[in-house]
């Protein structure tokens, strides 16, 4: 089934906000995928640095490693995000892959940080303390696993591009001719699923040139299956639907946020939803909000 | 609209507050009602999108729900009429068997869905699959409806004020489509089909019901129905079943 949030904020006023706002989204989309929970977060970057977000086992003692590194680490729980000045990413990698192999890159770019786990997506929500984040746009899943297993691996969001990641709700048919495809292009999908070949297939279109919106264009033509999408860039937030619409999705728009959900009751609590544009985006219709538009 | 309650009626009215009662007892309490009781209004506040409100209901009582509601709300409706003040989730009035279901705000899929009687009245659209697999209901949609409407429809009417999507009525049995607007395409087996005296006022019919007889040109809309050519299996079709 899986559940998907997301949250564009358009008056800066409520940044501070956008964690407590999304993590009360998550929370009531519980309901629809209990196994495993995560968001991205656009927050706060600093100029010509690099967040990358990493994960490593339980006890993973972030503090020491981003010292044999010599990079701030910021910890949270399982993930912690270390800050690397842009030129020195690769560096930064090479050494994290020495002295710490254990340790998984799962995100990367100038403003998202991307924390997942398994379990109750309230309590996911809570171990990183997403009520207290903030930022300009969020998006988040809770997932009911039909295509793959259980695992951190296998949870939302999937981030396969500098500042990209995607939330899908669906089931792809075609993923592993498009994972050959991709491969061929030299584009690497990690795990073994579906959702995750979709998000590389965005990072490749837009690699070559296509902007978000034209990539979710051609995600129509290229991607056959169920899905419902929510994709975030480092500027902006979009969303496609299926030609069928055969996962659900409603969105609500004011002057303050654009707000992407599975169900209304993921809505229900925003501030200002009683008068809230409410609408269910169009099957086979792009949809993208841009900060830099 | 065809409701007006006395002010006696609205006096005893049961108000529910879903923000501080829990949806189970409300259902439960609407299933318990027997068909002579007093309880015959009720008011429910801060539904909040949630599930399978007033769904299941049997007797003659009116559930007025302030506020949007989420899947399946008044699903297997009998004799109640349920009234919705805000949107409506997937599924609204999905096999009402009688009663009558009225969204003042939008449906999303499904609206209607296998009902077999009542009147169902939208006052805004009605996203993809509206009617689908209806079985004898009359459905009334101010607005627009979404792709796939109507799909193996058996019975009843399908009222359209605004457009309809793609594939309207597609492996369409016996149900009666009226559009006013524009259709984006008919599905396999659905055809339009001449405007008679007895449908203008079998529309005419259903329009009265809905509140709305007078407030639209009947001679606008047209008629949809079966081309009644996939009843059968036959080996010509079979691209198209």
């Amino acid at each position: 089934m899986c559940g998907i949030v997301g949250l564009f904020l358009k008056d800066p006023k409520l940044e501070p906000e956008l964690g407590a706002m999304l993590a009360q989204m998550l929370d009531v989309m519980c309901d629809r995928g209990p196994d495993s929970a995560g968001f991205a977060v656009y927050g706060a970057g600093a100029p010509g640095f690099v967040k990358l977000t990493l994960r490593g086992p339980a006890g993973t003692d972030f503090a020491k490693i981003g010292a044999e590194i010599g990079h701030l680490v910021t910890p949270r729980d399982t993930h912690a995000v270390l800050s690397v000045p842009a030129a020195e990413e690769m560096a930064a990698r090479t050494a994290l892959a020495r002295i710490a192999p254990d340790i998984r890159v799962v995100g990367a770019g100038a403003r998202m940080e991307l924390y997942k786990e398994v379990g109750l997506p309230a309590d996911v929500a809570r171990r990183f303390k997403l009520d207290a984040m903030s930022g300009t746009h969020a998006i988040g899943h809770t997932r009911m696993a039909t295509e793959s297993a259980v695992t951190t691996d296998g949870a939302h969001p999937f981030s396969t591009g500098p500042d990209q990641c995607l939330v899908h709700n669906g089931s792809l048919s075609n993923h592993a001719g498009v994972r050959r495809r991709l491969a061929r292009e030299g584009v690497s999908v990690d795990t073994e699923n579906d959702s995750e070949v979709a998000a590389a297939y965005l990072t490749y279109r837009m690699r070559s040139g296509d902007s978000l919106g034209e990539a979710l264009t051609h995600s129509l033509d290229d991607l056959d299956g169920f899905y419902t999408f929510v994709v975030g860039t480092e500027s902006g937030f979009g969303v496609l639907r299926d030609p069928i619409a055969c996962k659900p999705a409603v969105m609500a728009e004011t002057d303050g946020y654009v707000a992407f959900g599975s169900e209304y009751r993921a809505l229900a609590g925003l501030p200002g939803i009683d008068s809230a544009r409410v609408f269910e985006p169009e099957p086979a219709k792009v949809y993208f909000w841009d900060r830099a538009a | 609209m065809k409701l007006s309650l006395t002010p006696a009626a609205a006096e005893r009215a049961v108000d529910i507050d879903l923000a501080s009662s829990a949806l189970r007892e409300l259902n439960a309490a609407l299933h318990k009602l027997t068909p002579d009781t007093n309880e015959t209004y009720w008011r429910i506040a801060n539904p909040a999108g949630r599930h399978a409100i007033a769904a299941g209901l049997d007797v003659p009582v009116t559930v007025e729900i302030d506020g949007p509601v989420g899947y399946y709300c008044a699903g297997m409706n009998k004799q109640a009429s349920v009234i919705v003040n805000g949107n409506a989730g997937v599924g609204v009035a999905e096999n009402m068997m009688s009663g009558f279901v009225h969204v003042k705000g939008d449906a999303s899929q499904s609206a209607g869905a296998t009902a077999h009687g009542g009147l169902l009245v939208i006052d805004g659209n009605a996203s993809a699959r509206c009617g689908i697999s209806m079985k004898g209901v009359d459905i009334v949609v101010k607005g627009s409806v979404g792709h796939m409407s109507a799909f193996m429809a058996q019975a009843g009417t399908l009222t359209v004020l605004g457009d309809a999507g793609e594939a309207l009525g597609d492996s369409l049995y016996e149900a009666k489509l009226f559009v006013r607007g524009s259709v984006a395409g008919l599905g396999a087996d659905c055809v339009e089909k001449e405007m008679r005296d007895e449908h203008r006022t079998l529309l005419a019919a259903k329009l009265d019901a809905a509140g709305i007889l007078g407030e639209v040109d009947i001679s606008e809309f047209r008629r949809y129905g079966s081309a009644r050519s996939l009843y059968h299996f036959h080996i010509d079709n079979v691209s198209s079943y």
